[in-house]
């Protein structure tokens, strides 16, 4: 796996003005950006994801440009074909756990069914436990439940990467290393690159095949 | 004709006016809120202010603007006359414009509340999850933001079913054409009939009571049919 980018973004609020300007390549399997709470991470992988615009720069995926200013390329993240497990999940909270993990697979305007089901849901559901609690809802589980299936809807599509925004801080100290286990565990197994953004050196220790140091919007070493 | 029989034409032709007012404040409410929630243009306050105008100017005011807009001499209304034949006054046509102005503050407001209430990750999720702009709307954003957009269209057609004064002056008091409900029971006032106003009055206070109560509930989260089975 490889990630070219190089972009600037300057984001703008009545409470403060940040600048980000990273410019790295990935090529680990496994790529941990680490840096204290606004460095920026969250705005690097939103832009790797497609779901920031920056205001100039590129970004390339195994060869194919994703995000080029000068080119007017813009991949819509809808078509980038990443997996993305948010901070703090955002599981949809009015569909249970199964229509959660079916929603990347169901196309046009209506959502998943109850009992939404096939080949693919049915493998995550088993491989990350989630089958006895199918048809909870998310303020039903516990973090560790609420994590697995966010990971299950991530995952389900096949993606060609998974983008991890601060994986294990929405759980409780004593399950995180646990959790790290069957993460490091699962994914092993898929065999799926991935890039995760954390400020906790645990899960630089367990996932940095390669560590970018991100503080104040740049990139150090 | 006794109480009762006078009675039931007004009320059916205010069910309609309202029904109709209220189908024409979803899709204005729904779409505007939707732009006064997400997007960033200049003057979105002053947009939102001027469309909030109906709740708090006197509905003659209103009326007038009405006729101004879509009298027959009126900007709108006389292109209307002439190219089509349409005419809007005097009519229940016109009815139904006065009152889904008069009611469309109440659903813009409770639609660009609930738009600004879905939090921006979820849409997030559904777009890297492969889904267009348009799929992330009507799975993510409205499933999300319906309570509190069904809990608003219930409040405007109770006011839709009470408008009064712009009704009046629109589309006037022609027993059986437009003479609404709250029309009826000015008339029946004053024309000494205190049977049909008693009436009248009875049935529109229970109608908006029902509607109230459905709208409260929609608001405090509880569902419609009693609890959800688990």
């Amino acid at each position: 796996m490889s990630f070219e980018v190089d972009i600037r973004k300057t984001v703008e609020s009545p409470q403060r003005r940040f600048e980000l300007q990273v410019r790295f390549t990935a090529q680990a399997r496994r790529t941990v950006i680490y840096g204290p709470s606004g460095a920026g991470k969250t705005l690097t992988l939103q832009a790797l994801a497609g779901l920031l615009r920056p205001d100039a720069g590129r970004i390339a995926f195994n060869g194919e440009t994703l995000f080029d200013s000068g080119a007017c390329v813009v991949v819509p993240a809808r078509r980038r074909r990443f997996g993305y497990l948010f901070q703090d999940y955002a599981l949809f909270p009015q569909l249970n756990v199964r229509q959660n993990v079916a929603f990347g697979l169901q196309r046009g305007w209506l959502n998943p069914r109850h009992d939404a089901g096939g080949e693919a849901v049915e493998r995550w559901l088993a491989a990350l436990e989630l089958g006895p609690v199918a048809s909870q809802l998310p303020h039903q589980l516990s973090g560790g439940q609420r994590q697995r299936t966010a990971l299950a809807r991530a995952l389900v599509a096949a993606p060609r990467a998974l983008l991890l925004d601060e994986p294990f801080s929405a759980l409780d100290p004593g399950l995180r290393e646990r959790t790290r286990d069957e993460l490091d565990r699962l994914l092993a197994q898929i065999d799926i690159p991935l890039v995760m953004i954390t400020h906790d050196p645990d899960d630089l220790r367990r996932f940095g095949e390669q560590v970018l140091h991100l503080r104040d919007g740049v990139v150090g070493d | 004709m006794n109480a009762a029989e006078s009675a039931w034409i007004p009320l059916a032709l205010s069910l309609k006016v309202a029904g109709w007012a209220t189908l024409i404040d979803l899709v204005l409410g729904v779409g505007l809120g939707l732009l006064l929630a997400r997007g960033r243009f200049p003057g979105r306050e002053l947009l939102d202010a001027i469309l909030t105008l109906p709740m708090v100017l006197p509905p003659t005011v209103l009326g007038y603007y009405l006729l101004v807009l879509i009298g027959k001499r009126g900007w709108l209304g006389a292109w209307l006359y002439e190219h089509l034949g349409i005419q809007l006054i005097f009519t229940w046509q016109g009815a139904v414009i006065a009152a889904s102005v008069v009611a469309l503050p109440l659903v813009l407001k409770a639609a660009r509340a609930a738009f600004e209430g879905v939090e921006p990750q979820l849409e997030n999720a559904g777009r890297v999850l492969g889904l267009s702009e348009a799929a992330v709307f009507f799975r993510v954003t409205l499933p999300l933001a319906w309570r509190g957009i069904l809990a608003g269209l219930l409040l405007s057609f109770a006011r839709s079913l009470g408008e009064f004064g712009a009704t009046l002056m629109v589309a006037g008091s022609i027993p059986g054409r437009t003479q609404t409900l709250s029309v009826a029971v000015y008339e029946a006032v004053q024309a000494g009939q205190d049977g049909v106003a008693n009436v009248l009055v009875l049935i529109t206070s229970l109608t908006c009571i029902v509607v109230l109560l459905l709208a409260g509930r929609l608001l405090s989260g509880q569902p419609l049919r009693g609890r959800a089975a688990r």
